[in-house]
């Protein structure tokens, strides 16, 4: 087996390894962080298929993670309070139904945002998008129906047929399952032909165009599978912290979800997976030691940058092997 | 000019003061490598760019297999059977040797939209794509990362691929330079039987593989083409000489 393969295998597995043993250990905060660090990898997996593969620098991925975010809060919502929405639509408390309308939700914002976005490239291409980022920021923070800048507190988690999702194991479970499956699914991407093209596209735009590809579309696509799936993350995010607010939709938070991609290997698959549990663990440590620990991440982040390009995925598998 | 499966009508196009193609009118007919010629900076890449989609036209137009297809984007053309190579290799360069081929022969296939299925283990693409490796001489290096190839190797890859696409033109820019010798005459040999599958409008420096290949030579000199005709006619012209080959004499 290839290094990364062991790594892709690998990394997932302490994930769930640290939450299992938490659970063993009866240390319930433990498991709360390793929740976060799935959630947060789901939202990296899927910024690192616009990254990774199409290479396109999006600033603008917290208006996905929001909103699927504010697509669990408001559907939650309208349960908690027995009103439906605009007068028709109940809300729902299920989990897969609050997942389906928070891919549909994000994967069409993005598909609007994308398809306006990809007309420019390079930096003006990061600055489009963190401009309609932050358009949907303070869309919601102006939005009274649902908190505006307080946000709105759900006050049950949701429920998943046949688990009882307040046990936080088992929320924590859930979690993983979807981020193995998305990890499994965004593998399979990068080695598909939409993958070849794709990575085509981010390396040269005048080759895909000669062979009859539209970098266009593929890059469209792209973006789309990439809000989605952030998307989805957001909805659990919301769900484990049964709370979702702007600040969801923050440039900052755009920042952390790129952060932890580039820190984990951009374009590698278990990036976002290393890069997740790094952050999480350092937010843990440092912040006990220092009120300004963002300051030592920038730090590190630096390092990884300047000496290992690949992120931590790279520095232990080395150079990515094209073929296959 | 019936059997013109290609043909530009007055192509023009200038950068600011600067004439790279004044009206160019010339024609590709089936079965026929048909040489363009002229010194550096005479505007032929240019011409191909116009062809191809690159760059639109200020005035003219390009008549593809009956159709004008002027107002149509890169894809489209070559989507409708323009396969070009380009003068500075245009390869995906962390891709390996084979990943290059492959996409040129997703492109040819087009349904890119597949996200699921390895790409690097569909038959149809893999026999395509090895077959072209091997009409060029590149199988041995299939695992080799493009950007590792020299510079020859790449051009000799930018044939492959355009092989891949099973277009009904080749456009090709230059694919001779940094060959070698050995490796030009091997090109020659092989672009001499490619015609028959579809012509091959050629730019090309090296006048030993354009004198024994063309069939006909067009000789752009200042964005003008001040000749076109068979080697033999080309040679004996006199504008040519003066201005062309003449300067060759000199240097
Ligand atoms: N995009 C551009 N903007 C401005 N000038 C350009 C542009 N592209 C080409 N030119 C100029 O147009 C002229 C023709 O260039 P072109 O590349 O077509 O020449 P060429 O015949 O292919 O030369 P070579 O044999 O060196 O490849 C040159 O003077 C070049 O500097
Ligand atoms: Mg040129």
């Amino acid at each position: 087996m290839r290094r990364e393969t062991i790594l892709n295998v690998g990394i997932p597995g302490l994930l769930l390894a640290i939450g299992l043993l938490a659970y063993a250990l009866d240390e319930t905060y433990i498991i709360t962080l390793a929740t976060r660090a799935a959630i947060l990898a789901l939202a990296g997996v899927g910024l690192n298929i616009a990254l990774g593969l199409g290479g396109l620098v999006s600033l603008g991925h917290a208006a996905f993670f929001g909103i699927g975010g504010y697509a669990m809060g408001i559907l939650a919502f309208h349960a908690q309070t027995y009103m439906p929405l605009w007068g028709v639509i109940g809300g729902t408390t299920s989990m897969p139904i609050i997942w389906l309308v928070a891919v549909i939700a994000s994967g069409l914002a993005a598909l609007v945002i994308g398809a306006l976005s990809l007309r420019t490239s390079g930096v003006y291409f990061i600055m489009i998008t963190l401009a309609f980022g932050q358009m949907l920021f303070y869309f919601a923070i102006s939005w009274p129906a649902y908190g505006g800048e307080d946000g709105v507190s759900i006050y049950m988690r949701n429920n998943f047929p046949g688990l009882n999702t307040l046990v936080p194991l088992n929320f924590f479970l859930i979690c993983f399952a979807v981020l193995a499956v998305v990890l499994i699914f965004a593998g399979r991407l990068g080695k598909s032909p939409f993958g070849l093209a794709l990575q085509a596209t981010r390396q040269n735009v005048a080759r895909v165009e000669a062979v009859g590809l539209a970098p266009y579309k593929l890059r469209l696509m792209a973006f789309v599978l990439s809000g989605a799936i952030t998307g989805l993350a957001g909805a659990l995010f919301a769900d484990l912290n049964r709370f979702v607010s702007p600040s969801m939709l923050s440039w900052q938070m755009s920042g952390e979800i790129m952060v932890l991609v580039i820190l984990g290997g951009i374009a590698r698959l278990s990036g976002p997976v290393a890069g997740a549990m790094v952050f999480i663990a350092l937010e843990y440590v440092l912040e006990d030691l220092s009120h300004y620990w963002h300051i030592y991440l920038g730090a590190i982040l630096l390092l990884v940058v300047l000496f290992a390009r690949g992120g931590l995925v790279g520095l232990i598998a080395g150079r990515e092997v094209a073929h296959d | 000019m019936t059997d013109a499966i290609l043909s530009t009508r007055s192509l023009s196009k200038s950068f600011g003061a600067l004439q790279a193609s004044d009206s160019v009118s010339l024609d590709l007919r089936a079965g026929e490598i048909h040489a363009l010629i002229g010194p550096n900076g005479a505007g032929k890449s240019t011409l191909i760019a116009q062809i191809s989609g690159a760059l639109r036209p200020d005035s003219g137009s390009v008549i593809f297999d009956g159709q004008d297809v002027t107002p149509l984007p890169t894809v489209a053309r070559a989507r409708l059977g323009l396969g070009r190579t380009f003068q500075i290799s245009a390869l995906a360069m962390e891709f390996t040797v084979l990943q290059n081929a492959v996409l040129g022969a997703l492109g040819q296939r087009g349904r890119a939209f597949r996200v699921l299925g390895k790409v690097m283990r569909d038959k149809a693409l893999l026999e395509s794509a090895e077959s072209a490796l091997q009409e060029v001489g590149l199988s041995e290096f299939r695992n080799t990362v493009t950007a590792e190839l020299s510079h020859g190797q790449r051009r000799q890859l930018e044939v492959a691929v355009a092989l891949t696409l099973k277009p009904k033109v080749f456009l090709m820019d230059e694919p001779m330079a940094g060959l070698g010798a050995e490796g030009s005459q091997r090109l020659t040999g092989f672009l001499d039987g490619l015609r028959h599958r579809a012509p091959i409008l050629l730019v090309e420096h090296d006048m030993d593989a354009v004198f024994a290949l063309a069939d006909r030579i067009s000789v752009l000199v200042y964005g003008r083409i001040i000749a076109t005709g068979t080697a033999d006619e080309i040679r004996a012209n006199a504008e040519v000489r003066q201005a062309y080959l003449g300067e060759e004499d000199a240097a």
